[in-house]
């Protein structure tokens, strides 16, 4: 048995964003992390591990540097890690990053008892697409938010979060099941692994490696096989500044609903 | 055979009508209002593609915001949504009838679902938009209201370069979102490949009544119990009643600010929120505190709002609120540190402690009432 996470190293959009004058991201000057929620797929692979004692290999498509981030993930205790790199590649959008993903776990292999992870979303492009679409390339069933997992032989029972409760699914491997953040509590690198980590696998699967796979085509991957293309990006113009109210009494706040009340807000 | 790049054999409008426990979902009503206004600029139907186990019934309120006819896929194996069973069902109907343009919800289900048709009709999907615009011309004018771009930049929109060659947008579906955590905002097309997919961010589109008779259509199907390859053993509904942000006219939202005291800036912003005859929201740093729920978040995870009063207590204004927030029409912050980027977005801004300015707040307010 194995289980597959999938994994992204993403801008850290929580913290200061730089946007360039034409509109675009200014990439280089922002800090890089793991995406969140996979943090929280990995932890659910490394608990499974722990009680099952299986494989974990962990996969990211990024540029080389990438290669860092797996070694973190090692240091958590994951037992390989695979980056997937290529000119070739830049440039997808989710269609095709999930070809390239899907082509690459396939070319490992997956067995009728794997598991494949995925955080529920990536901060920087929040969409959510690519777990659902690398499960529908290897023709797997899929289970999104994640709550909570639980195996028995061959069968997950997953709680499914949904907006107003949650649902109870079952489904057998392989499959692909998508993490959420009340899913658990990810465990920090541990020293040894710290120590260890750079003895550990990583292997690097190049468009080479990967361009005989059926999924990998030049119409499918990178900019040009991507079906979407961005139009234009912009940044929202600020709304100019309002009324700050001086002092912080009762005075002031008399002031303020007597504002609201002769605009007929309250 | 289906081939997703024929552009011209694709035709109308398609909107994804999500139903729970045979009741109708408020966004579907949102969507068929933002169809029926790119299918009027396309000069084509709108269609609603509706499954479930005997939901004619509901079928016929899509008429009364604009559906020309929905196609109902009835069979008790899609009474509850699974991933196997929808998708098969509308990619074989996307197939028979070939629309132009599908929408989904960017629900829990058609986050789950679109992004799967997609990939098995190959074809593109934009995440959680915005705005969506056909015509040409309202999108540039939408561009000049909501962009800082400069003329020369929006007049180049009307084209991109694809293969080499100048590709006219004017037909194609125009999907605006916010990325990276709302810090950008983004315009994506899909000029190749049809249907063009979007999910929509719920409460967003404007719910509008254009009613009309709906015809109701059964094509045939095939739907098997082995083409499903999952099973939902329960489903359950959150135990508290959920509070109805999306609804609200006004909401009173607290962030870390309440940290010195939780359950009295809780209640200060309950009393207050009262008052307002509204409701009380959250920033993340408090949901993930676990001092209020999740259905409470408002901001980029959580619910985009746009009341008539949005009251900010000891929200600093991260971005990623803001992106759920900076529509409302009137915004009250209070924060006591002057620098708080949520005072860029205020109308109206006090500096100050929350748990002394609110009791105050309260006061004038019941006052101001009382005078009126």
């Amino acid at each position: 048995m194995k289980i597959f996470v999938t994994v992204k190293q993403v801008p850290d959009t929580s913290g200061t964003v730089a946007v360039n004058p034409d509109g675009t991201l200014d990439r280089a000057s922002m800090q890089t992390i793991i995406n969140p929620d996979d943090m929280n797929a990995v932890e659910a692979a490394l608990s499974l591990k722990d009680e099952l004692g299986c494989k974990v290999v962990a996969f990211t498509m990024g540029p080389p540097p990438a290669e860092g981030m797996l070694r973190e993930l090692m240091a958590m205790g994951v037992d390989e890690g695979v980056l997937i790199t290529a000119r070739e590649f830049g440039g997808s959008d989710t269609y095709a990053t999930s070809q390239i993903i899907a082509a690459a776990i396939d070319t490992y292999g997956v067995e009728p008892e794997d598991i494949i992870l995925a955080g529920r979303q990536a901060i920087d492009g929040d969409t959510a697409q690519v777990g659902p679409q690398i499960a529908e390339k290897l023709h797997l069933p899929q289970v999104t938010y994640a709550g909570e997992i639980k195996k028995d032989g061959d069968v997950l029972t997953v709680k499914r979060i949904l907006e107003d409760g949650y649902m109870t699914v079952k489904v057998h491997t392989p499959c692909m099941i998508t993490c959420i953040k009340e899913l658990n509590q990810p465990r920090y690198m541990n020293i040894g692994g710290i120590f260890n980590c750079y003895q550990m696998p990583v292997t690097v699967m190049t468009y080479d490696t990967l361009k005989d796979h059926p999924l990998i085509d030049k119409s499918t991957i990178g900019l040009l096989g991507s079906p979407t293309n961005i139009l234009t990006s912009f940044t929202p113009p600020q709304k100019g500044a309002g009324m700050m109210l001086e002092g912080d009494g009762k005075e002031t706040t008399d002031k303020l609903a007597g504002i609201l009340a002769a605009k007929h807000i309250i | 055979m289906f081939n997703s790049s024929e552009i011209e054999a694709f035709k109308n409008v398609w909107v994804f009508c999500e139903q729970r426990e045979g009741v109708m979902m408020p966004t579907t009503f949102e969507l068929i209002s933002e169809g029926r206004k790119l299918a009027d600029e396309l000069g084509v139907e709108l269609c609603g593609v509706l499954l479930g186990d005997g939901v004619d019934g509901i079928a016929k309120e899509l008429g009364t915001y604009g559906a020309d006819k929905v196609y109902v896929y009835n069979s008790p194996l899609l009474k509850t949504f699974t991933t196997d069973a929808y998708t098969k069902v509308i990619v074989d109907a996307v197939e028979a009838f070939k629309p132009e343009i599908l929408l989904f919800g960017a629900s829990t289900i058609g986050r789950d679902l679109a992004p799967r048709c997609a990939a098995r009709l190959h074809t593109g999907l934009c995440a959680d938009c915005t705005h969506l615009d056909i015509d040409l011309d309202n999108y540039q004018k939408f561009l000049r209201e909501a962009s800082t771009l400069p003329e020369d930049r929006i007049e180049r929109t009307k084209s991109v370069r694809l293969a080499g060659a100048d590709h006219s947008v004017a037909r194609d579906l125009k999907m605006t979102r916010p990325a990276f955590g709302g810090h950008l905002m983004a315009s994506i097309i899909c000029p190749r490949f049809r249907p063009a997919m979007a999910t929509v961010r719920p409460g967003v589109m404007k719910r509008r009544e254009n009613p009309r008779e709906v015809e109701l259509l059964h094509p045939a199907f095939e739907l098997k119990p082995e083409d499903i390859r999952t099973e939902v053993t329960e489903t359950v509904k959150a135990a508290k009643k959920l509070v109805d942000l999306i609804g609200a006219d006004c909401i009173v939202s607290v962030g870390r600010g309440i940290s010195k005291d939780v359950e009295k800036g809780l209640a200060l912003a309950e009393e207050l929120a009262a008052e307002l005859g509204g409701v009380v929201g959250a920033s993340r740093a408090c949901v993930d505190a676990g001092w209020i729920g999740a259905d409470h978040q408002v901001g980029q995870t959580g619910k985009t709002v746009h009341p008539k009063i949005y009251v900010a207590l000891g929200i600093s204004g991260a971005i990623q609120h803001k992106a759920g927030m900076q529509e409302s029409e009137c915004i009250i912050a209070v924060n006591k540190n002057e620098t708080a980027p949520i005072f860029e977005c205020a109308d109206y801004g006090i500096v100050g402690d929350l748990f002394k300015v609110v009791p105050e707040l309260i006061e004038s307010i019941r006052q101001a009432k009382a005078t009126k």
